[in-house]
């Protein structure tokens, strides 16, 4: 074990640091753009407060497509796109530009599915206050799913340390990369086995601190 | 019904109001020809079964309801075309209160209150104070800093009723206010209602399906059925001779076998 621990402890510690890092960065990226995204496909609905036919038929297009493409292939796929806004394809830089494109869909699903668990009751109670359609997006929608919207930030988080490990294969780094290097090219099973371990804890921590993060903001049932 | 009435000022008028909807290509009709008079200071019953229109009739009050046809005057304004900053400005000076309460779960009580006051731009302290003011007169000054799922149906009713008197309406619009109730507690809901009707004078405009809270508040009533006022009156005389079978049927005054 402490053989082990010598020789990949400080490969294991900067691969968890880096898949972090990719998670991290590009989950508050993804929710800079989904949240709205989420927003904007929920208001435009039919019988919704900005109703938009058009507007609405195109950004669910655009959010069907981006959640149709699989993953390893859109990573490909978006090369010349990475390498054109972040100089490179490879490493954590590299790493962002497809788990932003893949995962901001992603998200603006799930943020609609947060807003449309709100009855229209409490919108037509704000409305009838005099508030108005950004008051309503802002002090009712969001205000009001934000428990919602944390707990799908942790099914994001989760699903991006799976897809960063499929970027560890086409050279993102992390704790994917090494699995793979390790694990399948060198059929080194410690190194893999440590790998999952380390994804394991990651996920239990991130899904707990999700639980216990939505149950502090939830002000129903106490 | 002498010329006294001359002297009462019109609060809500709407004149020849029809409102379709269409869906899928089916044309529905919610509401047809409807005209109502109701006056400053009014407790006015809007009556009638599920389905028969109530619900879209008040809602075209403050037009969260656009109607197809017809005008919505409120104070001698004719305000159906309104919209934007001129819609939300005429919202504010109309509170509703509704069957499900609607309030917001995850702001407290006082927020709740003072959300009126809040999307104005009031700042925080001049809103609370007068929030606080509110609590207390709906008896509920005590609950100011917990959250609606803690409160029973009646104090939860009790908190929207503070927060549709928030920007000192001139209008209060009930929308089956009491139906979420039990019978002691719609009691306590209706006094509630009615004090503030007679302390400050707060035209209300109340849709129900219950007799009784007509019997109880209202001081003239409308029927409503299939769409249509088939009946209108002071709630005395409604009450005591109806003039049509649905009426009759609200009252209970029908054979069960028949």
């Amino acid at each position: 074990m402490r053989e082990f621990l010598t020789e990949y402890g400080q490969l294991l510690v900067d691969g968890t640091l880096a898949t972090l890092a990719m998670v991290f960065i590009s989950t508050a990226i993804t929710y800079v753009l989904g949240v709205p995204l989420g927003v904007l496909v929920t208001v435009t609905a039919p019988g919704s407060l900005k109703p938009h036919r058009g507007l609405n038929a195109v950004l669910g297009w655009i959010v069907n497509t981006g959640r149709s493409i699989p993953f390893i292939i859109l990573l490909v796929a978006l090369i010349p796109v990475t390498r054109l806004i972040m100089g490179t394809s490879l490493g954590t830089a590299g790493a962002i530009v497809p788990l932003v494109v893949a995962a901001t869909p992603f998200v603006a699903r799930m943020v609609e599915s947060s807003l449309a668990e709100l009855g229209p009751g409490v919108i037509e109670a704000a409305l009838s206050y005099g508030a108005s359609t950004w008051q309503v997006i802002w002090k009712v929608m969001l205000r009001e799913s934000l428990p919602s919207i944390a707990r799908g930030a942790s099914i994001t988080l989760i699903t991006l340390v799976g897809y960063s490990a499929m970027a560890g294969a086409v050279g993102a780094g992390g704790l994917g990369d090494i699995a793979i290097r390790y694990g399948y090219y060198r059929y080194q099973d410690d190194v893999m086995i440590a790998t999952i371990v380390i994804l394991i804890v990651l996920v239990q921590l991130i899904q707990t601190s999700g639980d216990l993060a939505a149950r502090a903001l939830d002000k129903r049932n106490r | 019904m002498g010329g006294y009435r001359l002297e009462w000022r019109v609060m809500i008028q709407l004149k020849n109001l029809s409102k379709t909807y269409s869906t899928h290509g089916a044309e529905h009709t919610a509401l047809e020809d409807v005209s109502l008079t109701i006056e400053d200071g009014d407790i006015f019953g809007i009556i009638g079964i599920s389905g028969a229109g109530k619900s879209t009739l008040v809602r075209c009050i403050n037009l969260l309801e656009k109607p197809t046809s017809g005008s919505v005057i409120i104070d001698g304004v004719d305000v159906t075309a309104f919209e934007g900053r001129q819609l939300s400005d005429l919202r504010a000076t109309i509170g509703m209160i509704f069957q499900d309460f609607n309030l917001f779960a995850q702001r407290t009580v006082l927020e709740n209150v003072t959300f009126p006051l809040e999307i104005r731009g009031d700042d925080r302290a001049d809103r609370e104070r007068r929030g606080m003011e509110l609590l207390d007169l709906v008896g509920l000054s005590a609950k100011a800093k917990q959250y609606p799922s803690q409160l029973s149906g009646g104090q939860q009713q009790r908190v929207s009723i503070a927060r549709a008197l928030a920007n000192h309406p001139r209008v209060i619009l009930c929308d089956e206010a009491t139906s979420a109730l039990d019978s002691l507690t719609t009691n306590s809901v209706l006094k509630l209602l009615r004090q503030i009707n007679q302390e400050m004078g707060v035209t209300m405009v109340v849709i129900t399906h219950e007799i009784g809270v007509v019997e109880k508040i209202c001081n003239r009533v409308a029927v409503i059925d299939g769409s249509r006022i088939v009946e209108q009156g002071s709630a005395a005389e409604v009450l005591e001779d109806p003039r049509t079978d649905v009426t009759r049927r609200l009252l209970g005054r029908v054979r069960w076998d028949a």
